[in-house]
């Protein structure tokens, strides 16, 4: 038996229902952490960037399932309906405490949505992964039909870019770990674009 | 400006290192004798003389002081700076003092302190990122090494950097930023009162993620104006170069100074929130050159602030 064979295997026995168990503790982890000085002497700030960056890297591990199982035959495909709503969790979280927490003002807010591209950016990642969260069921796989499903869930790649950038942006100077998260993302995206090129290749020749 | 203190020494009256350092050595003998040779760290308090430019805030604790700092030679997080500053030597420090100057020179840092009141200013702290603190800093006027050296009538910036080290200073492995890390101030901005060169903070030596072992701090500005470790001291005639200002010139100007209606393009910078204040601190209103206008604004008299961010 193959090594994927064997991780398959043993995936099968565990149920994908236990991340919406596991997912959530780091958030309420970060958030004891921030109310017990933990996250430093800015905690805002500390619990904000804790909740987004955590969001982002679920981001990378969902995208990172199908060229797992394209390149090592591992599959994880039934844990990524979970994982995909832990990203929106965690980016809704994040995004409760900036309002919340960090800027509280109803006024400032919009005012910063619409003047400060990063956030703007940041916010229209959000705004995509709405439809995600709301159709990420079988009854929706079901009344759309897989075509269409499929088709709205392509969001999934614009919403992690985005967020990315949203990322690379908000920093100060152009720092290295937003453009290693920006870079892995786009190199998991080009995983699936090849396979096109190929084709267009294919058909050129 | 008024009460500022001028001092008549001249050169000559600078107490020599080693006889300087002989001092504080039996002072810290004697405050041990005192302390009735309770171990710890022989930290050589500083005396300081209490100033009429002190905020009444309240300052931010020095837990909070040392563990916050935007320090990019030691990394960009806001805890590298503590976690790495340790490996910084201070000691020897000596201070490039060059331009158009009457008396240019490598200085050691003792011989620029000798001899020099150091007060206590307790500031108002405010950083571009839109965070805030209040820090007693120990120093004394810029003005008064400005006057010593000789200031000669064609300078109009004074221009500063940071030391450039590697192999002690982690982040400057990466160009990040152009090392070394300048700065510059208009001559009269210099000159004012309000600013200082710092030695300390808490009535005790810099701690080294805060610039040890000498720091400007100009308390009306954004504080990347307030140049750390600093090694070179210029007087020029025209603009120097400023880091961040050459990086994104667009979001950080050469002025910088706090303005609450002038925005940073990617943030408001109308309010500010002091560290310190835990999950659910609130956030206060920043205040006009950070709570100095009565004294500063006449720097600026006619000036777009809109235009000369």
């Amino acid at each position: 038996m193959s090594i994927s064979q064997t991780v398959n295997g043993a995936l099968r026995k565990v149920p994908a229902w236990l991340l919406y168990i596991v997912g959530p503790i780091p958030a309420f982890w970060y958030l004891y952490l921030g109310l017990t000085g933990g996250l430093g002497v800015e905690p805002i700030k500390g619990l904000e960037h804790a909740l987004g960056l955590f969001g982002l890297k679920l981001m990378v591990a969902v995208l990172a399932i199908t060229p797992l199982r394209k390149f090592t035959g591992i599959s994880l495909i039934k844990f990524r309906r979970a994982l995909g709503l832990m990203v929106f969790f965690y980016i809704a979280c994040h995004l409760l405490v900036w309002l919340v927490l960090d800027v509280q003002d109803l006024g400032r807010i919009w005012a910063d949505i619409i003047k400060r591209p990063y956030i703007t950016i940041g916010m229209l990642a959000f705004v995509l992964m709405i439809p995600l969260a709301v159709t990420s069921n079988n009854w929706s796989v079901r009344k759309l039909g897989p075509m269409k499903w499929k088709m709205w869930h392509w969001l999934t790649y614009p919403a992690a870019v985005l967020g990315a950038v949203h990322y690379v942006m908000l920093v100060k100077g152009w720092q290295l770990p937003p453009l290693y998260y920006l870079g892995i993302i786009l190199v998991l995206l080009a995983t699936r674009m090849r396979w096109n090129q190929n084709r267009v290749a294919a058909a050129n020749r | 400006m008024a009460g500022r203190w001028k001092n008549d020494l001249k050169w000559s009256d600078v107490t020599p290192h080693t006889e300087y350092l002989n001092r504080r050595q039996l002072l810290a003998g004697a405050g041990a004798v005192a302390l009735g040779g309770i171990a710890g760290p022989a930290f050589s308090a500083i005396e300081t003389v209490p100033s009429v430019y002190s905020s009444t805030e309240e300052p931010n604790a020095l837990a909070e002081i040392t563990a916050y700092n935007n320090f990019y030679e030691f990394g960009t997080g806001k805890e590298d700076p503590a976690a790495n500053a340790h490996m910084l030597t201070t000691d020897p420090w000596s201070v490039k003092i060059d331009g158009l100057v009457d008396k240019p020179g490598n200085y050691d840092l003792g011989d620029l302190l000798a001899g020099v009141t150091m007060e206590e200013r307790i500031y108002r702290f405010r950083c571009v990122e839109a965070w805030s603190m209040v820090i007693p800093w120990v120093g004394f006027e810029l003005a008064t090494l400005l006057d010593r050296v000789g200031v000669q009538p064609s300078a109009k910036y004074v221009y500063f950097e940071t030391l450039v080290r590697p192999e002690e200073m982690p982040g400057q492995r990466r160009a990040l930023l152009e090392w070394p890390y300048r700065e510059g101030l208009r001559l009269d901005e210099a000159m004012h009162p309000l600013a200082i060169l710092a030695t300390g903070l808490y009535g005790d030596e810099m701690p080294k993620q805060n610039g040890a072992p000498i720091r400007l701090v100009v308390p009306w500005k954004y504080g990347f104006k307030s140049i750390k470790s600093i090694v070179r001291i210029s007087l020029v005639d025209k603009q120097p170069e400023a880091t961040w200002n050459m990086l994104q010139p667009r979001e950080y100007g050469f002025y910088s100074n706090v303005n609450p209606t002038v925005d940073h393009p990617r943030w408001s910078q109308a309010t500010e929130r002091k560290v310190g204040g835990g999950l659910f601190a609130k956030r206060q209103d920043t205040l006009m050159f950070n709570g100095y206008e009565k004294e500063v604004s006449g720097l600026y008299a006619g000036m777009d602030l809109t235009k000369n961010f």
